[in-house]
């Protein structure tokens, strides 16, 4: 027993000097590689701040997704910084959750903001959470294959083109992918990627009076070209492989094209994390028959609730923590390439962020381009590109997206599949009262 | 037991390789630790060089006391305060039953039956009303009410098999219930109390349901602190799998330590 009593005493110990007298705010944020160097260099936030003492809440993303949700629902106000996405800050913001952003210091310079960002993250025209790091999708290709087999990537590829490299590249004997693509089911995972390609095959989610539209024939081509294109010329067990996964194989020679995030690329540049950061070509998101939502939008920000009772300590350190100083200082501490992409026109146009990193540019132009607010070719009456601003979207969009990956493993032919979600979302819709 | 041995060796065998699978991914676990990120994700391999790399990046960046602190206060409580409820309810169970005790023992093992996930709202809804959110009563009194449906069944187990007569030859000699309780049926059941609380103690240390759902950071006990270092992109498994070692290593000596009482309480009636 002496173990049992050693532990709490030093447990004691580490509470007691821990709350000093100055005030707490509590951050709920996500476990990845930008939000670990917030949290590392946030002492030089507390040096600065001696009056605000910093307390983290470190949750992988699905995790918390639930839990600040349930928070903010409830009221429980157990946070005073959350860490949300573009999903839901201009939902959050439409129910009052969310202490709107429309004071904010004049060296902040909220304009320096990309503005596709700033709308995303807005409700009526006022910011609701501030941008931490942005993200659109791109292609990643491997040059040394590319060269090899004679094929030269033009400045827009199309779907089709794509099809064609995957099958000349396609080479299982020696444990190479054509192409790798999300294939797990999930509204974050394969319905981000699956969206944007039925967006350029110029299909949409909903019609103008909230009418699903899943079995239309522009679904119907989209879908059947993902199955096969992925069923062909994809990696072993597709379905199950989500960004994490794709990336583990790309880094690892396994895939010679991907189409995903663009906050993959410092990663699979970096030639610690990386075997093929030698051979790595970038490329513009393939498009079908129309550029619209052919590449999505997302964007981490740190957003304070209404509940909060240290508004004012929180919003010194969401301004902090997302101004161009931060960005700056990431850059002299972390390299560069570490710094959160995505958010501030003046972190593209700083030379040494663009000589670090190559890929800053095709970056740049996909989140400038990517418009939520007019994502596909017939117009819809939604906010989002790979996704559909409203609350149910997570349960239809997972319920989607595992009768796609139903379809990719071969249980059910894509017609059924999507004959049955959309017979599923228009009864959806209907309870949740969209539809008459 | 050496003439089943010298008899029977492929009982010894068999009990080493279930051992050994049943051990293998805590093995692995603890030696994926000592990697590096990069050696993490390579091939399975036994050989590598070790590295505390991983430790030291845990370490700086998160507060393992407070996490162990509060694993420790809120399990041993919980476990007390279960063992406090159960006890005189699954006295009367066993020495004192009525006609409606059989149902009444099996409603309370079907609230087990409800997925957690189901009671949430009602349950975070509760905490926040009375104040209790991420803190250590709250999840205390979550994990005693969690944990008295077995603790009681467990009991009444125990002490149905103790012999009534010595109970009642105490009675005899003028006991009144308290003394009966504290003097005869406690010291008797001891090694059944025992291993009952022990596995309160390891089903309240290993819960990460409520302990993710209802704390923040003041209260968060070290399954809070392991789902921290799970991260749905970039590599984390030797971070993930250093923080689990170190989550896992006080019940581990615990357990260890007591394994003898555990042992003899799971077994206790067992054999007639």
């Amino acid at each position: 027993m002496k173990l049992a009593y050693a532990i709490p005493a030093a447990g004691i110990a580490a509470l007691t000097s821990a709350y000093a007298s100055a005030e707490t705010i509590t951050i709920a944020t996500v476990n990845n590689n930008d939000m670990v160097i917030m949290q590392e260099l946030s002492d030089r936030f507390e040096e600065e701040h001696p009056d605000i003492e910093l307390d983290w809440v470190v949750l992988e993303e699905n995790v918390l997704r639930q839990r600040v949700t349930n928070d903010i629902a409830t009221e429980g106000g157990q946070f005073d910084v959350m860490t949300i996405g573009t999903y839901e800050a201009p939902m959050w913001g439409e129910r009052g959750w969310l202490e709107p952003l429309d004071d904010l210091p004049e060296d902040y310079q909220v304009d320096d903001l990309i503005k596709p960002v700033r709308d995303g993250l807005s409700h009526d025209g006022v910011l609701q959470a501030l941008p931490f790091y942005a993200e659109s999708s791109m292609m990643y290709y491997r040059t040394d294959l590319f060269e090899e087999h004679g094929i030269e990537m033009p400045d827009q590829p199309t779907w089709s083109e794509v099809r064609d490299w995957a099958e000349q590249l396609h080479d299982p004997d020696n444990d190479l992918a054509g192409i790798c693509l999300r294939g797990k089911p999930g509204w974050g995972e394969n319905m981000a990627f699956v969206s944007t390609l039925v967006n350029t095959f110029g299909g949409r989610w909903f019609d103008e009076d909230w009418n699903p539209e899943l079995n239309s024939e522009e679904w119907q081509t989209a879908i059947e070209f993902y199955v096969e294109l992925l069923g062909e010329y994809g990696p072993p067990g597709a379905s199950s492989n989500g960004f994490n996964e794709n990336q583990a194989l790309f880094s690892s020679g396994k895939c010679a094209m991907w189409v995903d995030a663009t906050s993959a690329a410092g990663r699979i540049y970096n030639p610690d994390e990386s075997s093929v950061a030698d051979d790595l070509g970038f490329a513009p998101a393939p498009v079908a028959e129309t550029p619209k939502g052919s590449h999505w939008l997302w964007s981490w920000a740190l957003a304070i609730p209404a509940t909060s009772e240290s508004k004012e300590a929180a919003k010194t350190f969401i301004t902090w923590a997302t101004s161009q100083e931060y960005v700056e200082l990431v850059g002299e501490e972390e390299g560069w390439t570490s710094v959160p992409p995505g958010t501030r026109e003046s972190t593209y146009a700083n030379e040494k962020y663009q000589e670090a990193a190559p890929f800053a540019d095709f970056v740049l132009n996909a989140i400038r381009e990517a418009d939520p607010t007019d994502s596909t070719l017939e117009p819809n009456p939604y906010l989002g590109v790979q996704f559909v601003g409203i609350p149910e979207f997570q349960s239809i969009g997972t319920q989607v997206g595992q009768q796609i990956a139903a379809a990719l493993t071969g249980d059910r032919s894509v017609e059924d599949a999507l004959n049955a979600v959309q017979r599923s979302v228009e009864r959806d819709m209907e309870r949740a009262g969209y539809l008459d | 037991m050496s003439a089943v041995q010298t008899k029977r060796p492929w009982v010894g065998v068999l009990a080493w390789v279930i051992a050994l699978i049943i051990f293998f991914p805590i093995l692995w676990m603890v030696l994926t630790g000592f990697k590096t990120e990069a050696d993490a994700i390579a091939s399975p391999s036994l050989f590598f060089t070790p590295t505390l790399e991983s430790y030291v990046e845990v370490q700086g960046r998160a507060d393992y006391p407070k996490h162990a602190f509060n694993s420790i206060t809120i399990s041993l409580a919980s476990t007390l305060l279960a063992l406090l409820i159960a006890i005189p309810s699954a006295y009367a169970m066993a020495f004192l039953p009525t006609k409606r005790t059989k149902a009444t023992l099996l409603w309370m093992l079907s609230t087990k039956m409800l997925p957690p996930v189901g009671v949430l709202m009602p349950i975070y809804l509760l905490s926040r009303d009375l104040g209790l959110l991420d803190t250590r009563t709250g999840l205390t009194i979550v994990y005693t009410m969690m944990n008295l449906p077995i603790v009681v069944w467990m009991l009444y187990t125990f002490f149905k098999d103790l012999p009534r007569d010595i109970l009642e030859a105490g009675r005899m000699d003028g006991a009144n219930t308290f003394q009966e309780v504290t003097l005869l049926l406690l010291p008797l059941s001891m090694p059944g109390i025992a291993s009952t609380g022990l596995l309160s103690i390891i089903l309240s240390w290993n819960e990460a349901f409520w302990s993710l759902n209802l704390t923040a950071s003041k209260a968060a006990p070290l399954t809070a602190y392991i789902a921290s270092f799970s991260s749905p992109e970039g590599l984390f498994w030797a971070k993930l799998s250093a923080a689990s070692t170190m989550a896992i290593a006080p019940i581990l000596i615990f357990g260890w330590m007591t394994q003898k009482q555990m042992v003899r309480g799971l077994t206790f009636g067992a054999v007639k």
